[in-house]
């Protein structure tokens, strides 16, 4: 694991059995997860989705079957370093209520034998990452933060040994919805410039959306329904099981994930001017709201209903007959 | 039994002060030292049981059976092997004061959030490790009140002492009962008692004194 910026990730064949219980809770699951590649593991509770998660860290021992991490093999390695190299951000988040912001964040760094200095240099460098102001963090204790703080310093916990792997399970779930938000869209401006390979666990097909690079849907015994990107299980679910997923508004969906970019066309408009950077369901918003009378864009161009649908791939030359 | 004057006690006080101090050292003492025991015994049982059902559920109802024995009973027991004075004092002190140490030490240890346990594991430290760096500072609050009321327990109970010639302020309360009528019967017993309620009261000042200095400010309530 000496590549810092993101480790393949295989899964051959895994299954666990646990003692007692008729079906194995995960079934022959296989799976390859690129360097630097953020996937998501989606599904219904009791499908098996954080089982699979956390035989990555052992926290649950696989019962037969591979993982492997840059190629090597994680089954022969010591448990204890191998977690070293793997961060882990769960929903409970489990701070050390004992220890200052600055000691949790440290934990890893210290277990990892680092000097003073560069420990103390690192763990200051990760709250700023998550915008926390080490002047005025480091020194107060986990009940003194708020719900999101407190997820923050875990996600800085777990990066502060700089792995390349990370595991999150439903890190933002705990969180109220505004909170939420605001936690994944600098979650995603994180892993934009960290590019850590990230399995990320949730039950939220719209979060899923929203953060992954690809999605697996698992169902029953962490079957594999599908395994694609956002936008091609959102146009081409493979079973009833994943539309019914993916639930209402797939258009809309898909459209929240395409930028107004890929849909301006030329021509004059009137109405309030939207930016190339929105989405494009913001977009068709507005389009709404200016009666349906296409909008200008921000730069030059516009976008109508009809440049919308055409960039889903929705045949629109025939519109207006 | 004619009418006592309280305003009596004051100069048998001081006339008895050389003794009443040493008895009260006794005291202190055979408390500190039995509650030492207990505590080196009760918590490394605690360390070592919390996690295994069986042994954890049998090493806290032996405790309790232990403390349903009456203390004289206990230290009359003591007589045939340990004959009299300190010896069997200090080791029935140290058998009732278990029950409040070990099982404050094994509830404070599986009191931890499951959560907190879990991303300890998950960041690779050893089992011991989290044992030492995690599970015990989160339950130190919890142990340390174990040990307030094992030396409450061991403060009151060591009076008895007094029974098998053990050391102590026993040795006054006894020696009142036993002249009862007599002109300073009360003041013995009195004394003897105020005393050890004194002590009492010290020993808790020192429990909380302990607790501020030792706890973290995160987990402080």
């Amino acid at each position: 694991m000496a590549n810092k910026t993101g480790a393949t990730i295989e899964l051959l064949n895994v299954s666990k059995v646990y003692p007692n219980q008729p079906e194995p809770a995960v079934e022959n699951f296989t799976m390859t997860i690129n360097p630097g590649e953020l996937v998501m593991l989606v599904g219904p509770s009791g499908c098996g989705k954080t089982t699979t998660m956390k035989m990555i860290n052992r926290i649950i021992e696989p019962s037969s079957g591979s993982i492997k991490i840059d190629g090597q093999d994680i089954l022969t390695l010591d448990q204890n370093q191998l977690r070293r190299n793997i961060g882990y951000v769960i929903q409970q988040i489990g701070l050390f209520p004992h220890m200052t912001i600055a000691e949790n964040v440290a934990v890893v760094p210290t277990l990892l034998g680092w000097s003073k200095d560069k420990i103390r240099a690192r763990v200051a460098e990760m709250l700023e990452l998550v915008e926390l102001d080490p002047s005025v963090f480091s020194n107060r204790y986990p009940k003194q933060l708020s719900g999101g703080q407190q997820q923050r310093v875990g996600v800085a916990r777990a990066l502060s040994a700089d792995p390349p792997v990370m595991l999150m399970d439903e890190p933002f779930g705990a969180t109220d919805p505004i909170t939420r938000e605001r936690l994944q869209a600098e979650f995603q401006q994180l892993q934009a410039n960290i590019g850590k390979t990230i399995v990320f666990v949730t039950h939220d097909f719209e979060e899923a959306i929203k953060l992954g690079d690809r999605i697996a849907v698992l169902s029953k015994r962490s079957k594999i329904e599908q395994f694609d990107t956002p936008a091609n299980i959102l146009a081409n679910p493979a079973s009833e099981y994943v539309a019914s997923f993916i639930g209402e508004g797939a258009a809309l969906k898909r459209l929240a994930l395409m930028r107004v970019d890929s849909a301006v066309e030329s021509g004059n408009a009137t109405g309030p001017a939207i930016s190339r950077d929105e989405n494009l369901r913001v977009a068709l918003d507005s389009v709404v709201l200016n009666a349906g009378r296409p909008v200008p864009v921000v730069g030059g161009g516009r976008v109508s209903i009809e440049s919308i649908s055409a960039a889903l791939g929705i045949d629109v030359s025939r519109l207006g007959q | 039994m004619g009418k006592y004057d309280l305003s009596l006690i004051w100069p048998f006080f001081l006339d008895k002060l050389d003794e009443i101090i040493e008895l009260s050292t006794e005291h202190v003492l055979v408390v500190l030292i039995s509650v030492l025991l207990a505590t080196i015994f009760g918590v490394s049982l605690g360390l070592f049981a919390w996690d295994k059902p069986l042994l954890r559920s049998a090493s806290i109802a032996t405790a309790g059976v232990i403390l349903t024995i009456p203390s004289m009973a206990l230290l009359a027991l003591m007589i045939p092997t340990f004959g009299l004075g300190w010896v069997p004092t200090l080791i029935a002190l140290a058998l009732y004061s278990l029950l409040p140490i070990v099982r404050n030490t094994v509830v404070g240890l599986r009191e931890v959030p499951e959560a907190v346990m879990e991303s300890a594991r998950g960041m690779g430290m050893s089992p011991l490790r989290v044992l030492l760096s995690v599970q015990m500072p989160i339950a130190w609050p919890v142990i340390l009140t174990g040990l307030r009321v094992a030396t409450q327990l061991a403060i009151g109970i060591a009076s008895i002492a007094a029974y098998v010639a053990g050391p102590g302020l026993g040795v006054y309360i006894f020696k009142g009962l036993s002249m009862l009528g007599a002109k300073n019967a009360l003041n013995f017993a009195l004394t003897g008692t105020v005393m050890i309620i004194i002590i009492a009261l010290l020993f808790d000042a020192l429990f909380i004194l302990i607790k501020r200095l030792t706890t973290s400010r995160g987990i402080r309530g």
